[in-house]
């Protein structure tokens, strides 16, 4: 990181601050007003309570304190990592999230990745032929696959591709059993993966077709392009290097909406598909009532999404030198 | 006025436009027509499980696997995505509304605090952030459509915020103030008229991923359970996709069909608003 970045990473964090203690604070509210606490929790596991044994318990974990002191006991714990005890799994709450988070984070960058060539190249194509037939028919398809909801299209194509043709398995995210290692096991993996990641992408195809278009169009109004033109330069030479390169700038503005949004997806992604990441343990913590898992998900991936906006305010300020200290 | 003549008449001979409102009057006529044609519970056995649709023509599209007949599921479920559509979309718009339009007006501490909540709000991930909200109090129908709304207001107040911060300095405006208004009817009466056609066209947005939101909840089985949607149809035929995928497919392709039509609308509107940015 030069130093010209750093300015610009302390005025970001600094900026976030404030959101990381609404966040934090709903949290603790939410988890109030969830029915049971810890205690509840804590004599589920050992199987008989008393009403005396429970007061002991509520007093031994500060629960029965003015609910400031409980909120600066939660807030002392969050700063150890200490998300609570999923009721559930018996462990605690942070074990089981992270070892979640891998397989949604595969999932969710698999499927971005695949929605950012498709929509990019789409929204390329159709800028380059704008008003043509070309544009028309890939805008009604993007049209389409914006108005789609992702486990309706999961769903399909499961009808399609696993239960018609037969190509690729419908639901968990390895061969049971399998016997292999290093490239077997990650082709056998990548077969799994194939259905959930293509269904989450579909409505991010769309938004990225869409917005590469558009800010592709509004760059080629600009005077430097007008220059590029009249210099002779070759039209692909153009719309590649001097268009689609600053065009995507305000693709990756919203990447930390977008993350919420693809969180959102991969909720029911995963649960149609039966992948093990962070939205069907988010589903399993529902049923289960374990609220610890279910808003240490949620105060995690608002973590993530804050991460997330830093990292696109500074790789905004690295791309444009133009962002400076103000 | 003149130019708004225009934008209608550039709105009237868009294709898009007409097909969108076709389908929406025919979801509307669906909800309307529910209690007229399937006046019985929805959710009641009629007939022998698995029909497929056109097998019988008294099912027209079918019966599930208890029996319940699939027509008569749909043309209830489109009033829950009707309801929805309308009532969340109102709920988000009048928070995101009036919290961008305190902000956007007033300035200083006032705009910082709000700006902070609608930062706060955006950031926790909506979907996850109303599946708490319904585990916490109980899916209702209620408690749902107040949930989509309190989760989506954010993009609503920027907006209306930014319109605000821009028109609070023109003449009108200060024209107002000299005159002694009050501030509420500066905001509601002067300023946000004037604010509100970008708020048209996020309309559409905020209406359609409602609806699909909805349809989410539902289908996760953490809708009302006493409500029947298509989302919960789709749900619900999930179990038997392999033998009878009809099940799933004819509520959903209702979403699809629907969800289309509002953005359809929405494009439409914004052609017709931006007459340049189409062509």
């Amino acid at each position: 990181m030069s130093l010209r970045l750093l300015p610009v990473f302390v005025r970001a964090l600094v900026r976030s601050l404030p959101t990381v203690v609404i966040i934090v604070v709903f949290n603790f509210f939410l988890l109030n007003m969830a029915p049971g606490d810890a205690a509840d929790v804590l004599a589920a596991e050992s199987g008989a309570a008393t009403a005396e044994t429970m007061a002991a318990t509520r007093a031994r974990l500060g629960l029965d304190l003015p609910l400031l002191d409980q909120f600066l006991n939660y807030v002392s714990g969050l700063a150890h990592l200490d998300l609570g005890f999923s009721a559930k799994f018996g462990v605690p709450v942070l074990e089981v999230i992270l070892g979640r988070l891998p397989n949604t984070l595969l999932l969710m960058v698999t499927a971005l990745v695949f929605a950012l060539l498709v929509g990019i190249g789409a929204g390329f194509l159709m800028a380059l032929r704008a008003g043509s037939l070309l544009d028309r028919a890939i805008s009604v398809i993007a049209l389409f696959f914006y108005s789609i909801p992702s486990f309706w299209g999961a769903l399909m194509l499961i009808v399609i591709f696993s239960v018609q043709l037969g190509w690729l398995p419908s639901s968990g995210y390895q061969t049971i059993g399998f016997e292999g290692s290093g490239l077997e096991l990650a082709l056998d993996m990548a077969r799994y993966l194939v259905l959930p990641a293509l269904s989450l992408s579909l409505f991010f195809i769309a938004i990225y077709a869409r917005l590469t278009r558009a800010s592709m169009l509004e760059v080629y109004g600009q005077d430097y392009v007008r220059t590029a033109v009249a210099k002779g330069l070759p039209p692909g030479r153009i719309a590649l290097r001097h268009v689609l390169r600053n065009a995507l700038v305000p693709v990756t503005t919203v990447a930390g909406i977008h993350f919420g949004i693809l969180l959102g997806g991969a909720i029911v992604t995963e649960t149609v598909f039966a992948w093990p990441g962070l939205g069907s343990l988010a589903l399993q913590a529902v049923l289960a009532r374990d609220f610890a898992v279910l808003l240490g998900i949620l105060l995690l991936s608002s973590v993530l999404v804050i991460v997330i906006n830093i990292a696109t305010d500074l790789l905004h300020a690295w791309l444009d030198p133009r962002v400076e200290v103000s | 006025m003149g130019t708004d003549g225009r934008a209608l008449r550039r709105f009237l001979r868009n294709p898009s436009a007409w097909l969108g409102l076709l389908v929406m009057a025919g979801v509307l006529l669906m909800a309307a027509t529910a209690g007229l044609f399937y006046p019985g519970d929805p959710q009641g056995m009629v007939a022998k499980p698995y029909l497929w649709p056109g097998q019988d023509p008294a099912f027209p599209l079918g019966t599930d696997n208890f029996g319940r007949d699939v027509t008569a599921g749909v043309f209830h479920g489109a009033r829950v995505s009707l309801w929805i559509g309308v009532v969340s979309a109102a709920i988000c718009l009048t928070i995101g509304t009036l919290v961008g339009a305190i902000g956007g007006y007033f300035g200083g501490w006032t705009d910082d605090l709000l700006t902070r909540l609608t930062e706060a709000v955006q950031t926790m991930p909506s979907f996850l952030f109303l599946i708490v909200l319904v585990a916490i109090f109980q899916p209702t129908l209620a408690t749902i459509t107040l949930g989509i709304g309190l989760v989506s207001w954010p993009t609503v107040a920027r907006l209306v915020r930014a319109e605000f911060r821009r028109l609070r300095g023109q003449d009108f405006v200060l024209a107002a103030r000299s005159l002694g208004f009050p501030h509420w009817r500066i905001i509601f009466q002067e300023i946000l008229p004037n604010a509100l056609p970008p708020l048209i066209v996020t309309t559409s947005v905020i209406v359609a991923s409602a609806i699909l939101t909805e349809s989410a909840l539902a289908f996760l089985g953490l809708g009302d359970p006493n409500v029947l949607s298509w989302g919960m149809m789709i749900g619900n035929g999930r179990a038997v996709i392999r033998t009878a995928w009809y099940l799933s497919a004819v509520p959903g392709a209702l979403i699809v069909l629907t969800v289309l039509a509002v953005n359809l609308l929405g494009e439409a509107l914004n052609d017709a608003a931006n007459p340049r940015l189409g062509n």
